[in-house]
């Protein structure tokens, strides 16, 4: 075993040799190494696209679940003015089981800004790299001795490579994050629709059966009360609504 | 000497802090081997401090490889674990 810099330094090494290995002859180096770097500028552009494409995705889910959040206080609220204060407490621990499924969303969706803001910063490094190398090689090319370009030009293609390769991984571990991300979505789909976790996001649930029920009984009770008032029967405390389950 | 931080760019650091760096990387082998994440963070985050502290950062302009490379500073454990096992751990180069 090695440590991880003196592991990570061979492996980048062995991967930009290989890259340059492919060039048939030193001329041949500048024009394929630069048409790589290209090709890892696409790359890294479509990073980006994926990695903003899982956190809208995240954004999304979150604010539906705030939604959510609100109608949870909402129906609490309405249950206490029913006097269901059991049925306030269902809701309110619905709303606590929600603010922890938030928070966790929240960090994860933390977690994909700072990739994509990695991804970012990535491109604009090898663009610049990339600007250089261009604007070098000819210069390289007509200033030095044959022998001593190629030195150069092996040089500039090497130490962009290792950009490029420290690109691919921030690019890879981007990747790696967001199917992690819907794998785990998928999973906590599947316990949902297996009935094992409870939907706390599902509409028309029982929580909004009885309370409907509630809000109808007590319209009633209302209309009973005014009736009884019109017809001077007086006793105004018609039993508060007693919804039995 | 030229060492890179991944993610983070190139530094140019004098080359007696070659030792430093070399017992910080020991310690991330140690981490890993005893599967502590906790540790395995704290040097990482030792050898990112200890680079960007003594040394001067490059610009983005700069073409010349580095001495050595440095992986991100928030590699988990398993992400450790494969970069000493597998080549692949860094993906191929287009």
């Amino acid at each position: 075993m090695a440590g991880l810099m003196a592991r990570t330094s061979a492996i980048t090494q062995a991967k930009v040799s290989k890259l340059l290995d492919r060039a048939e002859n030193p001329e041949e180096t500048l024009d394929y190494s630069y048409e790589q770097q290209l090709m890892q500028l696409q790359n890294v552009k479509r990073g980006i696209t994926d990695v903003t494409t899982a956190k809208k995705r995240l954004e999304l889910e979150d604010s539906s679940l705030q939604q959510q959040l609100g109608k949870l206080d909402e129906q609490a609220k309405q249950a206490l003015q029913a006097g269901r204060e059991d049925l306030a407490r269902e809701a309110l621990t619905r709303k606590a089981a929600l603010q922890a499924q938030i928070a966790s969303l929240e960090e994860q969706e933390q977690q994909l800004a700072a990739q994509e803001q990695k991804l970012i910063e990535g491109e604009q490094t090898l663009q610049a790299k990339v600007e250089t190398f261009r604007s070098q090689k000819e210069v390289i090319k007509a200033q030095y001795s044959a022998a001593e370009a190629q030195v150069k030009i092996g040089e500039a293609a090497t130490g962009i490579g290792e950009h490029m390769a420290d690109t691919g991984l921030a690019i890879q571990r981007a990747k790696d994050k967001t199917e992690q991300m819907q794998a785990r979505a998928a999973a906590v789909d599947e316990l949902t629709t297996s009935g094992a976790l409870e939907d706390y996001t599902a509409q028309g649930d029982d929580l909004d059966r009885q309370l409907a029920q509630i809000s109808q009984g007590s319209q009633v009770d209302d209309e009973l009360a005014k009736l009884k008032a019109q017809l001077g029967q007086g006793n105004q405390s018609a039993s508060s609504g007693d919804a039995s389950q | 000497m030229i060492v890179r931080l991944m993610g983070e760019g190139q530094w140019r650091v004098d080359d007696t802090l070659a030792t430093r760096l070399e017992e910080l990387d020991a310690e991330t082998e140690r981490a890993v081997e005893a599967g502590d994440e906790a540790t395995l963070r704290a040097a990482l985050q030792a050898l990112h401090d200890a680079v960007r502290a003594s040394g001067q950062k490059l610009d983005h302009t700069h073409l010349q490889p580095s001495d050595a490379v440095v992986p991100p500073s928030d590699l988990t454990l398993d992400e450790a674990r494969r970069l000493l096992e597998s080549d692949d751990s860094i993906p191929e180069l287009p």
